[in-house]
C-alpha cells in the first residue's frame, strides 16, 4: 500500500534516533515495579502485616486518590497498587514525547518536508511515530512483567499489559494532538493536559467510592489500568478496552492526518501584531514562558480545589483504625489526619511544582541549544541579563503557582486559610534547590543540565513512593523536600528552611558564575 | 516526449491569503530551468505542491507525466529535493542522513557519492548538530546529485555555499543535465541562473509574468542606449517605443524596446553618431523591472 510506503525506513530512523532514550526510559519505568516490589516483601512479610494494610488504606480516602484502591493484599497485589498508576502515568509521559518528536517536531523543524519528498507515503510518518512508541512500551511492558513474575505470571502480565496499553493509548491520543496543534511544545501540552484530567478523575473517583467501581474511575483511561486488578482476579477485558480505545484514536488521528497539508494543523496558528512591544530580553522571556506559567497557574488552582473538598473526608474514614492513623501520620503529619492530608498535598504540590521550575529554567538551555540564543547574546545583552529574566519567571513562577494551590486547598477546605497557604510556601525553599541544581547543571555542564529532570523525578519518586515502602531516613533525607516542616500541624521550623533557601542561592550563583565563564553551546 | 513538469492556472489559499493565483509553469525534459520571484511570490508553495506535499485548490499540475498528489511515493523515486533551509537530526551523522535520502528515493550511485563527497569537502562523520549552514546545505546536495533521479528541483540550494562550492554546485548541475536529468532551479542568485538556466520563469504574486529563454526575454524587453551626436537630435521623442529619454544638448540617454532598434538607430545616424554604447538588459534588470512594477503598484 503506497500510503504505508517508506514506513520501515522511517522506523529505523526513529529507533536510531531513540537509541538512548527510549532504552533509558524503558528501563526507569519498568524498573520502578520490578526493583520496588522487593522491598514490599521485605516490609510486609507476613500476610497479616499485609492484611492490615491494604485495609488501612483503603479506609483511607486520600491516599485511594493518590494511588487507587488495594484489589488484594497478596505482595503482587500491592505491588500492582503502589506502582500501577505511577507507572502508568510514566509510561503515557514518555509515549507522548515519542510520538510528537516523531511526528509534529519534525513538521515544524521543516525536516519532514526533506523527507517527505522521498518515496514516503502519506500515512507512513504517523505509523513510524506510532511505532517507535510502541516498541518503547513493549519493553516497559516486558520488564513490569519480567520483575513481578515471581508474585505470579497472570498477574505480572496483566499489569504489564496495562501499563504499556496505558503507554498506547496517551500515544494515540497524542498522535491526535500533533495533528491539530502546528507547534510541537503545544501537541505535547495538550496530550499533558489531557493526562492530567483522567489522572484527576480518576483521583476523584476512588476517593469518592471505595473498590474502583466509580463513574469518574471508569472515565479514566488510567482507572482503566487500576481496574485490569493485576493480582487480583484479573479482568483481561478491560484490556480490549483499552485496545480499542488505542484503535478508534488511531483511526481518528489517520483520518485527520490525511485530510491536511504537510506542516499546517486544523488549528492554524493566527496572525501576530504587525509592530512588537517587546523590548528587552525580560519581556521577551516572559512571551515565551507566559503561556507555560498559566496553564500551572490554572492546573495547580483547579488541584487545591479538587483536593481541599476531600480533606474531611479523609478524617472520617481513617477514624476509627488506630493502625492506619500510625502510618498515615508516619506519611505526613503529626496530629490531627485531615491536617496530615493538607500536609501530604501540600508537599505534592511542592515536589510536582519543581518540575515547572526545572522546566523554566532549562528554556535556557533549549534557546541556547536552539541557537536562538546566540544572535540575542550577540546584541548589547550580557549573558547575566539574559538568564535573569527566565530565572525570574522560573523562580518567582514558583511562588505564584504555590499561591495558588494553597488558597485552591483552603477554599474548599473552608478554614485555616493562613496555615493552608502557608504550608504550600514553605515547600518553596525545597522546590527552588531542584531549580538551583538545573542552574548549575547548565551553567557549569551543559551538555548535563537535562539531567536535572532526573534529580526532580528522582525527589517526586521519593516523596511519592518512599514513606509506604519505610525507606531508611537517610535515603528520605536525599530529597530536600524530607527537610521540610510538616505543615499544616506541626511546628515551623526556621532553620532547615533558611538552609535549603541559602542552598538554592548558591547553587544559582555557581552556576551562572560558571556561565559567564564556560563557552555558549553551538 | 512529455514535459517534466507541467502547470496550469494552479491556485493555492491559505485563509485569506492567495499564495497561487493561477500559475503556470513548463518546464522540458532535460532542462535546466530557472524560477524566479521576489520573496513571497509563491516559489516554495508551488514546488511544495509539486512534492505532493500541498494539496492544490484548483488548477492542473503533472510532474513526468503523473499527478503530483495521487501519485506522490512512486514520483518521489525519481525526484531528489533539496530545500533552502536543510535541518538535520542532531545525533545523526552527516553520512547516514545521505544514505537515508538515498535509501527513501530511487537509491544511491555509490561511486558518484564518494566523488562528491569529495569535491564538496564534506566531513560525513560529523554529527548533525556541528554542521554549519553551509555543511548541512552540503549534505542535502551531496544526496541528491548521488541520487539516480529523473527530476532535481532544488529550492535557493546554495545558501550558506562559500564560492568555491558554488561553482562546485554549478558544475553538478551541469554534469546532471550532460546525464539527461531535468533540473528545476529556484534561486536568489542571478548570475547562477544566468550561467545555469536554459530557460526561466518570473512569478510575481502567485502569477508567471514571464516564461521563456534568456534570448527570448531579452528580446521582450528594453536595450540600453547612450549616444554623443554630430548636431541635435531629432524626432525622437516621437518614435513608438521609447521611453526615459534624456537630452543634455548633444548627448542622448534612452530606454528602447529591444524589437523597435531600428528606427532609433535610423534616426541616430540622421543626426550623425560621435560615439555610442548600447546595453543588452541583464536578468537583474528582467527581475527588478518586474519587482519595482511590485513596489510601484503598477
Amino acid at each position: 500500500m503506497s500510503a504505508l510506503a517508506g514506513t520501515g525506513t522511517l522506523g529505523r530512523l526513529a529507533l536510531r534516533r531513540d537509541r538512548l532514550m527510549t532504552p533509558l526510559w524503558a528501563v526507569v519505568v519498568g524498573g520502578l515495579a520490578a526493583s520496588g516490589v522487593g522491598s514490599l516483601a521485605t516490609l510486609y512479610d507476613t500476610a497479616a502485616k499485609r492484611a492490615e494494610m491494604a485495609a488501612s488504606m483503603n479506609a483511607n480516602s486520600s491516599m485511594r486518590s493518590l494511588y487507587g484502591p488495594v484489589f488484594s493484599d497478596s505482595v503482587g497485589g500491592l505491588a500492582a497498587w503502589r506502582f500501577g498508576t505511577f507507572t502508568a502515568v510514566l509510561a503515557a509521559v514518555m509515549s507522548l514525547i515519542i510520538v510528537v518528536r516523531h511526528t509534529r517536531e519534525e513538521e515544524e523543524t521543516g525536516r519532514q518536508e526533506m523527507l517527505s519528498a522521498g518515496m514516503v507515503g502519506r500515512r507512513a510518518p504517523l505509523t513510524a511515530a506510532l511505532l517507535a512508541a510502541l516498541v518503547a512500551n513493549a519493553a516497559v511492558a516486558l520488564i513490569v512483567t519480567a520483575g513481578l513474575a515471581g508474585q505470579g505470571a497472570g498477574g505480572a502480565l496483566a499489569l504489564g499489559l496495562a501499563v504499556g496499553g496505558t503507554g498506547m493509548l496517551f500515544a494515540t491520543t497524542a498522535a491526535i494532538a500533533a495533528q491539530l496543534t502546528e507547534s510541537a511544545r503545544l501537541a505535547k501540552g495538550l496530550t499533558a493536559a489531557v493526562l492530567g484530567l483522567a489522572f484527576g478523575l480518576r483521583a476523584a473517583g476512588d476517593a469518592g467510592t471505595a473498590g474502583g467501581s466509580s463513574v469518574l474511575t471508569w472515565l479514566s483511561p488510567i482507572g482503566w489500568a487500576e481496574n485490569v486488578r493485576a493480582f487480583a482476579g484479573e479482568r483481561w477485558w478491560v484490556l480490549l478496552l483499552i485496545a480499542l480505545a488505542v484503535a478508534v484514536q488511531a483511526a481518528v488521528a489517520y483520518g485527520l492526518a490525511g485530510r491536511r497539508d504537510v506542516g499546517m494543523s486544523f488549528l492554524p496558528a493566527r496572525p501576530g501584531p504587525a509592530e512588537g512591544r517587546i523590548a528587552t530580553v525580560g519581556g521577551l522571556a516572559w512571551r515565551l514562558q507566559r503561556g507555560g506559567l498559566l496553564g500551572w497557574s490554572a492546573g495547580f488552582l483547579v488541584a487545591g480545589l479538587a483536593f481541599g473538598g476531600m480533606a474531611d473526608g479523609a478524617a472520617e474514614l481513617v477514624g476509627d483504625n488506630e493502625r492506619a492513623r500510625q502510618i498515615f501520620e508516619r506519611m505526613g503529619g503529626q496530629a490531627g489526619l485531615s491536617n496530615a492530608f493538607l500536609a501530604t498535598m501540600a508537599g505534592l504540590f511542592g515536589m510536582i511544582g519543581s518540575l515547572y521550575v526545572v522546566g523554566s529554567v532549562l528554556r535556557l538551555h533549549g534557546e541556547e541549544t536552539s541557537q536562538r540564543a546566540e544572535p540575542l547574546l550577540a546584541s548589547a545583552v550580557g549573558r547575566l541579563r539574559w538568564a535573569a529574566g527566565h530565572l525570574a519567571i522560573a523562580f518567582g513562577g514558583a511562588v505564584v503557582i504555590m499561591l495558588l494551590a494553597g488558597t485552591g486547598l483552603a477554599v474548599s477546605y473552608g478554614r485555616d486559610f493562613g496555615p493552608i497557604v502557608g504550608a504550600c510556601l514553605v515547600q518553596l525553599p525545597a522546590t527552588w534547590v531542584l531549580g538551583g541544581l538545573a542552574v548549575l547543571l547548565w551553567g557549569a555542564m551543559p551538555k548535563a543540565a537535562v539531567a536535572a529532570w532526573g534529580v526532580a523525578g528522582l525527589a517526586l519518586a521519593l516523596g511519592w513512593i518512599g514513606p509506604a515502602l519505610d525507606l531508611p531516613r537517610s535515603v528520605l533525607d536525599l530529597s530536600p523536600f524530607g527537610h521540610l516542616p510538616k505543615l499544616p500541624g506541626g511546628a515551623m521550623e526556621w532553620p532547615p528552611t533558611l538552609v535549603l533557601a541559602g542552598v538554592t542561592v548558591a547553587l544559582v550563583g555557581v552556576g551562572l558564575a560558571a556561565l559567564r565563564r564556560r563557552d555558549l553551546t553551538t | 516526449m512529455t514535459k517534466a513538469i507541467s502547470v496550469a492556472g494552479l491556485h493555492k489559499s491559505f485563509g485569506r491569503t492567495h499564495a497561487l493565483d493561477g500559475l503556470d509553469l513548463d518546464v522540458e525534459t532535460g532542462e535546466v530551468h530557472g524560477f524566479l520571484g521576489p520573496n513571497g511570490a509563491g516559489k516554495s508553495t508551488t514546488i511544495r505542491v509539486l512534492l505532493g506535499l500541498l494539496r492544490a485548490d484548483s488548477g492542473a499540475a503533472r510532474l513526468l507525466g503523473r499527478d503530483p498528489w495521487h501519485d506522490a511515493v512512486e514520483l518521489h523515486r525519481r525526484i531528489a529535493y533539496v530545500p533552502g533551509d536543510v535541518t538535520l537530526w542532531r545525533n545523526l551523522a552527516g553520512g547516514e542522513v545521505i544514505d537515508l535520502y538515498g535509501r527513501l528515493r530511487g537509491g544511491l550511485d555509490k561511486a558518484r557519492r564518494a566523488d562528491l563527497v569529495a569535491r564538496f569537502e564534506l566531513d560525513p562523520t560529523k554529527k548533525g548538530r556541528t554542521y554549519s549552514k553551509g555543511n548541512r546545505q552540503k549534505v542535502a546536495l551531496v544526496a541528491a546529485f548521488a541520487s539516480d533521479v529523473d527530476l532535481l528541483i532544488l529550492d535557493e540550494p546554495t545558501s550558506g555555499l562559500d564560492p568555491l562550492m558554488e561553482e562546485v554546485f554549478q558544475s553538478c548541475v551541469a554534469e546532471a543535465r550532460d546525464r539527461g536529468r531535468t533540473v528545476l532551479l529556484s534561486s536568489h542568485i542571478l548570475s547562477e541562473v544566468e550561467t545555469l538556466c536554459d530557460r526561466v520563469s518570473i512569478i510575481r504574486k502567485g502569477r508567471t509574468v514571464e516564461t521563456g529563454s534568456l534570448a527570448d526575454l531579452r528580446h521582450l524587453t528594453r536595450t540600453s542606449v547612450t549616444a554623443e551626436l554630430a548636431g541635435p537630435p531629432n524626432g525622437l521623442a516621437h518614435l513608438p517605443g521609447v521611453h526615459d529619454l534624456d537630452v543634455q544638448g548633444r548627448r542622448v540617454k534612452l530606454q528602447v524596446d529591444t524589437d523597435k532598434l531600428d528606427a532609433v538607430l535610423r534616426s541616430l545616424t540622421e543626426s550623425g553618431v560621435r560615439s555610442l554604447t548600447s546595453t543588452p538588459p541583464t536578468l537583474e534588470e528582467l527581475f527588478l523591472r518586474h519587482y519595482a512594477d511590485e513596489v510601484t503598484g503598477r
